[in-house]
């Protein structure tokens, strides 16, 4: 059986709200919770694969140009090292998310500095990382690379899709009461998951079985199978548990493709992980952005145009560049609109998506700006969004879904107790610290992506649900266990949910924060079609169908559900298209956040006192889960704000800071107690659960919540991120 | 990690008969990621943990020996330590990790290198790691890099907390060489400034053996560590200083003043210290100090801030160490 919904049209029902079980939208712990904390559960580099060796990568050191020799003979054969790999079809850059072909291949041209160019495969780790370290490799290297996306002679181009020009946006900033005209910077980031891309590959004839730290298998595996020049029917790729992705594990990385290579040509397994400064310098990051804002409004703080210009950088030839404007285009209204994106084709490593690809540094700076205009203009900045909030989208002329800006807004304020802040810029002190108040909106488009789950009710009474979804730590475990338990009425403990192998039916997995929505909804699908099958077996109609606690029936007549399937499991695959629903009506998820800072008057030295954010994002499947993805999200900005920055030496563009001593990502003491509110809401356009994605709405715009709020404590506007101690001081009064 | 040999000495004798063309291994917590990396690679390791020295212990002069192997942790939490040297224990707690806190130890977190970035990343040249190869910190990135002390050679930093409080105290470190024969050298002596020779950070001659840092006897004074780096905690200094200052009434009896984060080694000045011996406590005074202490500072583009930054937090510390009414 399949069960197919295609989103051309709002899903109004509410079927979720006519359960019983009271699992979904619970704070269910996730089942692999226990699993994790204990070591039980096997990450990519933890699989007991036998007659397994190391493979190390090696990198370039040299930023453009080829490599003209690997001399490698003097290293096989010695000390553990079994072969070095330069094979062609070694990859030179990392998939983007989605790319479901193989990304740029052959490591004899060398595009960035660290870009791999050969793997070391020895006996064990120690040896393959001494062999790499110790590998000599001769280059011709080419002069004209670019490093600085700023430079006057770095080439740029403007992808057609991202340009709008509406109205007349230079007419309305001159005719406006009040303006902002200003540019912002936003550095660099890594994604910095907790657990470094590993793959570990093992051949049995034509067939490979790829362990490793993914997000997406459905793509990965086709991905790999072009890269690798076979057919993905002989790839099985296994990732259950994923320490974190963040967007780096979207597509396949280096790892993955040379250790299935070094596996095939030596005839053992291969593990290949990275280092974390590998990490930093083979897998994605986040281009730095210059953003030219511009916001015209009257003198009833309504914005009549919005400007957002930006630049962005990635390496030539990747059609990936960072969506800095995606949500400008449709938070606020404004008649006169000019935004548009440039991308400037630099010799870094390569640009991709890293947590909220577009908004992590695009509402951030749009957020900064109003911030700007509210005082500007004289007007509360909670009160200036309010009333910019467009009732159709002012470019596309369509209505919104459900959107929860103005609950969020007010709701926060009055939790944060708003209205009590000082509002005089430099003006609270406490001994040595400067004490100030801000906030800021948030916003997330929303995406459901093609998804297949089944779900078989077993004759005992329990039952699977499997997928290749992946769990990277968001409790995609918990909530699609919520959802059968909810659709079956079983609890929790009678479910087992199977994600992460390549084998099962193929979802969109994880990223873009699409992965709950679409997969729980084809679990739904799957659920909703057994549900039937029992109706029909009770010769009921599914609406008056009662299941809970293992039991079937309507009204007071329940009988065990294992009665009912007598002997015969029931099994349904569960198929959802996203459709006319996402062209018809502007989908996003909303929320607002509220900081309270205290800057050091010496020192200049930031310290979050506490944070607020208050989030509608359609139905919540955990109310835990949900929550600490806001928590994480909140966590990224406060480090987004204060600290993350990738440093690129403009000599020859490698990574200076490539470990987490130095690229600083908050620790505990940087982080205060957050507090997260969800708020209430169904969106019946979004998908037939009524749910969105959250996954990276808690970073959209954080980070302008706690540099408007070093505003409010110095008077120092922060327009080059992070607000790193040095850009505060000269201005400071002092002790 | 290129392969070397491994030897676990049995005691002083032992270790300083095997530590001639060896390295000795205590916490690891430094050595063991530089070994990973390459940037150190010694042909061989000797171990000292089972050496008897990880006794805190009083002298008959009043002063107080910390063993070359008490751990960060212990020597932080120690009720002596944090009773009569209390910039110390919180010099030590403003550093690291717990969990690196409880490997590290005295005589091993002395021995501490930089973390320039450039001398860790072995594809770029390093004048400290390669003599000769040249320095891409000093046209580089280098907000973690000197303001005091350095040379054309290298711009590096101590990075350490320990040292710094240590170097306010005037605590004297015990180094046994290979003629048995124990020597104490004054903490502010034992670092190097990176001159010529970058790639030595300090005295210590091959196959010599820190046993252990004596700090003399408790002085009276206020005692005040202030650390100022990027984030809250597990970051190095961008700037530190290690106060113990005594009053005289109106006056400023003594002042001893340890900088971290601006120099090859932790930074006193005694020309600072005297400029405020005897001398009332005025913001004038301060600025004078701190312009004393600048006065042949220099930045290289990314630290340049440093500058005012430490001007900033020495008038802050005095004005605390100074004031009357705020407690020690």
């Amino acid at each position: 059986m399949t069960a197919h919904q295609k989103m051309d049209k709002a899903d109004s029902r509410n079927r979720l709200d006519d359960m019983v079980q009271g699992l979904v939208g619970s704070p269910m712990d996730r089942p692999d919770g226990p699993l994790k904390v204990s070591g039980r559960a096997t990450y990519a580099h933890e699989w007991d694969v036998p007659d397994m060796l190391y493979g190390v990568l090696v990198r370039a050191t040299i930023s453009k140009g080829r490599v003209t020799d690997v001399a490698s003979s003097y290293l096989i054969g010695k000390n553990g090292v079994r072969a070095v790999i330069t094979d062609d079809r070694l990859l030179r850059r990392p998939a983007q998310g989605g790319a479901d072909e193989a990304p740029p291949q052959g490591s004899k041209q060398v595009d960035y500095f660290g870009q791999p160019i050969a793997l070391v495969v020895a006996d064990s780790f120690e040896q393959a990382r001494h062999g790499a370290n110790i590998l000599a490799v001769s280059y011709e290297a080419e002069g004209n690379a670019a490093f600085d996306p700023e430079a006057a002679d770095t080439e740029t181009d403007q992808p057609e899709d991202d340009q709008l020009d509406q109205g007349d946006l230079d007419q309305a900033m001159t005719d406006a009461a009040f303006t902002v005209d200003q540019v912002y910077r936003t550095p660099g980031h890594n994604s910095a998951a907790m657990e470094p891309h590993c793959a570990i590959a093992s051949w049995d004839g034509d067939k490979l079985t790829l362990r490793g730290s993914y997000q997406m298998l459905n793509f990965n595996i086709n991905e790999l199978a072009d890269a690798l020049h076979i057919v993905p029917d002989n790839i099985r790729m296994l990732s259950p548990y994923v320490g974190g992705g963040f967007g780096s594990k979207l597509g396949i990385s280096p790892e993955a493709v040379s250790a299935a290579i070094a596996a095939k040509e030596i005839g053992q397994p291969v593990c290949v992980a990275l280092s974390r400064p590998q990490v930093f310098e083979t897998t994605m990051r986040r281009s730095e952005t210059r953003q030219h804002v511009r916001l015209a409004c009257g003198e009833d703080g309504v914005l009549t145009g919005i400007g957002h210009e930006c630049l962005v950088s990635n390496l030539p030839g990747e059609s990936f560049y960072e969506p800095v404007t995606q949500a400008t285009h449709f938070m606020y209204g404004g008649k006169h609109r000019k935004l548009g994106i440039e991308v400037a084709r630099i010799n870094r490593t390569c640009g991709g998506s890293v947590r909220a690809p577009g908004e992590a540094v695009g509402m951030q700076v749009l957020e900064n700006a109003m911030d700007e205009l509210a005082e500007a203009a004289g007007i509360d900045p909670v009160e200036l969004r309010r009333r910019n909030v467009p009732d159709r989208h002012p470019e596309q002329d369509i209505p919104y879904s459900s959107r929860r800006f103005i609950e969020a807004l007010d709701e926060g304020a009055i939790i944060f107790e708003w209205d009590k802040r000082n509002k005089m810029p430099g003006s609270l002190r406490e001994g040595d610290w400067l004490i100030g108040h801000g906030m800021a909106g948030a916003a997330r488009v929303n995406i459901l992506s093609e998804a297949k789950a089944k779900v078989t009710l077993l004759a005992d009474g329990s039952a699977v649900v499997e997928t290749d979804m992946t769990d990277i730590g968001t409790g995609t475990y918990a909530i699609l266990t919520q959802i059968a338990g909810e659709m079956l009425g079983l609890p929790a403990d009678k479910i087992e949910t199977k994600l992460g192998d390549s084998d099962l039916p193929s979802g969109p997995g994880s990223g873009g924060s699409w992965g709950a929505a679409s997969t729980g909804s084809a679990v739904f699908l799957a659920c909703e079609d057994i549900r039937k099958a029992i109706a029909k077996k009770l010769g009921i109609d599914e609406a008056d169908l009662r299941l809970a606690e293992g039991k079937a029936g309507r009204g007071d007549t329940a009988q065990p559900i294992t009665e009912v399937l007598d002997g015969t499991p029931i099994s349904a695959i569960g198929h959802i298209e996203p459709g006319q629903t996402l062209e018809e009506m502007q989908q996003a998820t909303y929320g607002s956040y509220f900081a309270e800072v205290a800057v050091n008057a010496v020192t200049g030295e930031t310290r979050v006192k506490r944070m607020l954010g208050v989030f509608g994002a359609g139905r919540i499947l955990n109310e835990k889960t949900a929550t600490s993805q806001c928590y994480g999200g909140m966590i990224w900005g406060i480090g987004s704000a204060l600290t993350e920055e990738l440093v690129f030496d403009n000599r020859d563009g490698h990574i200076v800071n490539h470990d987490l001593a130095e690229y600083h990502i908050p620790v505990n003491l940087d982080v205060p107690q957050i507090e997260v509110v969800l708020l209430e809401e169904r969106d019946e356009w979004a998908s037939p659960i009524q749910a969105k994605g959250i996954g990276e709405l808690g970073i959209c715009g954080a980070a302008a919540a706690v540099t408007n709020a070093i505003y409010n404590a110095t008077g120092i506007r922060i327009r080059d991120y992070p607000a790193t101690l040095d850009k505060l001081l000269a201005d400071l009064p002092g002790g | 990690m290129k392969p070397f040999t491994y030897a676990r000495a049995t005691d002083r004798a032992d270790a300083i008969a095997q530590g001639g063309n060896a390295t000795y291994i205590a916490g690891g917590t430094n050595l063991l990621d530089l070994m990973k990396l390459e940037v150190m690679a010694p042909d061989k390791l000797v171990d000292i943990n089972r050496l008897d020295l990880a006794e805190i212990s009083g002298t008959d002069d009043g002063a107080l020996r910390i063993g070359a192997l008490v751990t960060n942790s212990d020597c932080a939490a120690d009720t002596r330590v944090r009773q009569d040297y209390p910039v110390l224990s919180r010099a030590i707690l403003a550093g690291a990790s717990g969990q690196l806190r409880n490997k590290a130890t005295t005589g091993g977190n002395l021995c501490q290198r930089t973390r320039c970035y450039y001398f860790y990343d072995m594809a770029i040249p390093c004048n400290k790691r390669e003599p000769g190869s040249g320095c891409q910190a000093m046209q580089g990135f280098n907000r973690i890099h000197a303001i005091l002390g350095a040379s054309d050679a290298c711009i590096a930093t101590y990075p350490g907390d320990m040292a710094v409080a240590m170097t306010a105290l005037d605590a004297q470190i015990q180094i046994e060489g290979a003629d048995g024969e124990t020597r104490l050298v004054p903490i502010q002596e034992f670092h190097l400034l990176p001159g010529d020779h970058p790639e030595k950070d300090n005295i210590l001659a091959a196959g010599e053996l820190i046993t252990g840092v004596i700090l003399p006897p408790p002085v009276e004074g206020k005692q005040i560590y202030r650390k100022v780096r990027d984030r809250a905690s597990y970051a190095f200094a961008l700037c530190s200083l290690a106060a113990v200052v005594e009053m005289d009434g109106e006056t400023i009896a003594s002042a001893a003043l340890a900088f971290g984060g601006l120099a090859h080694k932790p930074w006193r000045d005694p020309d600072v210290e005297a400029l405020l011996v005897g001398e009332k406590p005025s913001a004038d005074l301060f600025g004078k100090a701190a312009d004393q202490l600048l006065a042949d500072a220099q930045g290289y583009g990314s630290n340049d801030f440093k500058i005012p930054l430490t001007k900033r937090v020495l008038i802050s510390v005095l004005k605390e160490a100074t004031d009357k009414g705020a407690a020690a």
